[in-house]
């Protein structure tokens, strides 16, 4: 019954239980559209709706969307939703949204919000959930075996293409590369040990049995978190050339930075930071073929963006974050979606570097349309298609 | 107050405000929770809270946040000199260094910063923190906990407990994204550019000699403007400035007069790429459909 927890009747303390119903089912539709509406906020809903006049839709609807919104989304959503349930209008669109995850905001759901990444090193698939690639770990093992056995496209590029030797200096290099910025990091520590401002409250404490002299100087440090590097690396067929190469620049990283994370998409965005714990580092890169072949279709670097940014975003990256995107941005999916996934990762980091090989092409022009809708929110575009081009990086990395 | 009395209230001070907002407003007092503005620089959403503190006849205690803002310069510092000037004035009395500290760590040296003050009001201030999204995260957590408690800790004094609670409007401009859990604490209200109908009574109400008609082409005009491709937009105070310019060069009609209109563009297109993207034709075009 359209409006039937909007009539003065209702109000009644007899009503109240049905009231309180009618609000909590209200709630989860807002929590299944990514709503941020803790057990707090569901009280001050119900606190909010008993007192006012509910006659009046209008009341309730302004009341409620102070109470439960938190961002521009919700605040652009909750008139659709609020008079799909309370005044069953426009009800198919919500039905369909309610009970799934929500598009484009998982992360956000209450339950998750920062929990500490329970699903590591668990693939995460965006939108699809059909089995086409590897990647889920219970499979893993079971086809690693089988996978060094067959003779697969991926792993005849990767011996055409990088001899032992040149894929063994990648691998120093990234142990150079990291090296040199915990080295910075740690001069900093040095600095800062000799003090930068002086801690006055301290200072007096100290003299205070010295008649006020300050003779025992306190420094006060400064708390500065390590630099984080977050690398996405795209792993489509017009990558394939340059995947395996990165796989290993990505496992140096891993394996020398204190902080580091590591994404591989391609289809769909898979977190491979745990996959990579692995010392030995040709076996970790042969896992990490093995999750990177086989996937298939098109690159869908917006929307692996956008499962970047809403599942993982929130736990690893942070004001301190260096996000680095290694892509030639040929998008099969749509432009604006990349934009704006793009300008919200803006939001949340320090620098982004968006490494594309064919910078390094003679002629190239980053012409694609994911790459131009990219582009606006790229600190540094530097070409990536050999040894050197990556080695020119590390002074960049040094300065953020 | 009643919801219904905090509109006009409002409006008393010369603040528009729509229904949504005055709703948001009473809850936030009713709730007792921190109120979220979020909207584009220029939009009026600092005036928010400086209308609000006129309306409850109570003081407007501003924190303006900036990247490394501190314990120190938002909750409370020690007055340092005086410290050392009253070690030194004690020195000869032969008290022992416990009671010299004891004297000196005292509320007589403290200095309050924004939030100390706020909770120590007698009557309930306005705390406003502008443009929150430019402290770090660290302030940011801190920020959270004082307003969940509304108690401070001083190492030195013990904890300080709030005489009491603020009206909190903190606002963001969306440089960097809030956590989840600060935006769950606040009531959330998204302040857009005004409509044109809205803009009008906005400039009726802060410049009271301006012609209607007037003001209704200004309106007409700047939401025009807003639609074009700028850098920076105008807010509602740029149209405030550029409709008193009007009105004291006793502009009554803007389409007559679009030289006047031309030079007096200065007062809402901030960056010179802007002024140059509104060339005269853009503008008489503009005016074309004010009229």
């Amino acid at each position: 019954m359209a409006g039937l927890a909007l009539t003065p009747e209702d109000v009644t303390p007899v009503a109240g239980g049905q009231l309180r119903q009618r609000m909590s089912a209200f709630l989860k539709i807002l929590r299944d559209n990514g709503f941020l509406v803790g057990l707090e906020e569901a009280q001050d809903c119900l606190r909010f709706a008993a007192r006012c006049d509910l006659s009046r839709p209008a009341v309730l609807r302004s009341g409620l969307r102070s109470i439960a919104c938190t961002r521009l989304e919700d605040w652009r959503r909750f008139d659709e939703l609020f008079e799909a349930y309370w005044l069953k209008r426009g009800m198919k669109g919500v039905l369909r949204v309610a009970g799934t995850p929500p598009k484009g905001r998982g992360a956000r759901r209450l339950s998750e919000a920062g929990a500490p990444g329970g699903s590591l090193g668990t693939p995460d698939s965006t939108e699809r959930q059909g089995e086409e690639g590897i990647g889920n770990p219970a499979d893993r093992e079971g086809r690693r075996e089988g996978a060094s056995a067959s003779e697969s496209l991926a792993e005849a590029d990767f011996r055409h293409l990088i001899t032992a030797e040149e894929l063994s200096r990648v691998h120093e290099l990234a142990d150079r590369l990291a090296r040199r910025m915990r080295h910075r990091l740690s001069r900093r520590e040095r600095q800062r040990r000799r003090g930068r401002r002086l801690d006055l409250r301290r200072t007096i404490h100290r003299s205070i049995g010295r008649g006020g002299l300050p003779i025992d100087l306190a420094w006060r440090k400064r708390r500065d978190k390590p630099l984080r590097l977050v690398v996405v690396l795209d792993a489509s067929g017009s990558m394939s050339q340059y995947s395996t190469f990165f796989l290993r620049f990505i496992h140096g990283v891993l394996d020398r930075f204190r902080e580091a994370e590591a994404f591989v998409f391609h289809t769909r965005l898979i977190h491979v930071s745990p996959a990579l714990k692995e010392r030995n580092a040709t076996k970790a890169v042969e896992r990490l073929s093995l999750i990177a072949q086989g996937w298939s279709g098109g690159t869908k670097i917006g929307e692996s963006l956008a499962a970047f940014n809403r599942q993982h975003a929130a736990r690893v990256v942070h004001g301190r974050s260096v996000v680095m995107i290694v892509s030639d941005g040929y998008d099969t999916g749509a432009p604006d979606l990349l934009g704006r996934e793009m300008a919200a990762l803006r939001r949340r980091t320090k620098r982004i570097v968006w490494l594309n090989p064919m910078i390094g092409w003679q002629g190239y022009e980053p012409v694609a349309g994911g790459m131009q809708a990219a582009l606006p929110y790229i600190d540094l575009f530097a070409p990536a298609h050999n040894l050197k081009s990556l080695e020119a990086l590390a002074p960049y990395l040094e300065r953020v | 107050m009643e919801r219904n009395q905090l509109a006009d209230r409002l409006a008393g001070v010369g603040y528009v405000a729509d229904s949504q907002l005055a709703m948001a407003l009473w809850l936030m007092e009713s709730l007792a929770r921190p109120l979220l503005l979020e909207g584009a620089a220029g939009v009026g959403k600092t005036e928010v809270a400086k209308a609000l503190a006129q309306i409850h006849g109570t003081r407007l205690i501003r924190l303006q946040c900036y990247e490394g803002l501190d314990a120190n310069a938002a909750i409370y510092e020690w007055n340092y000199q005086r410290q050392l000037l009253a070690i030194k004035a004690r020195e000869g009395r032969g008290e022992s260094a416990e009671a010299v500290e004891k004297h000196i760590f005292s509320e007589e040296f403290l200095l309050e910063r924004p939030l100390l003050a706020a909770i120590r009001e007698e009557k309930p201030p306005v705390l406003l923190i502008d443009e929150i999204d430019r402290a770090d995260e660290e302030f940011e957590a801190f920020l959270l906990e004082i307003l969940s408690d509304y108690q401070i800790s001083i190492p030195e004094l013990g904890t300080v407990q709030a005489r009491s609670i603020p009206l909190v409007v903190l606002t963001s401009n969306g440089t960097r994204e809030l956590s989840d859990a600060l935006r769950r604490r606040c009531l959330y209200h998204f302040v857009d550019y005004p409509s044109e109908d809205k803009e009008v009574r906005i400039l009726t109400a802060r410049l009271p000699q301006i012609d209607v008609t007037l003001a209704q082409q200004i309106a007409g005009f700047v939401a025009r403007v807003r639609k074009e491709d700028l850098r920076k937009v105008p807010g509602v105070a740029e149209t405030l400035d550029w409709a008193a310019a009007l009105v004291g060069l006793e502009v009554r009609d803007l389409v007559a007069e679009p030289e006047v209109v031309q030079d007096t563009l200065l007062c809402l297109l901030k960056t010179q790429e802007d002024r140059l993207a509104l060339a005269p034709e853009v503008t008489q075009r503009l005016l074309g459909k004010v009229a």
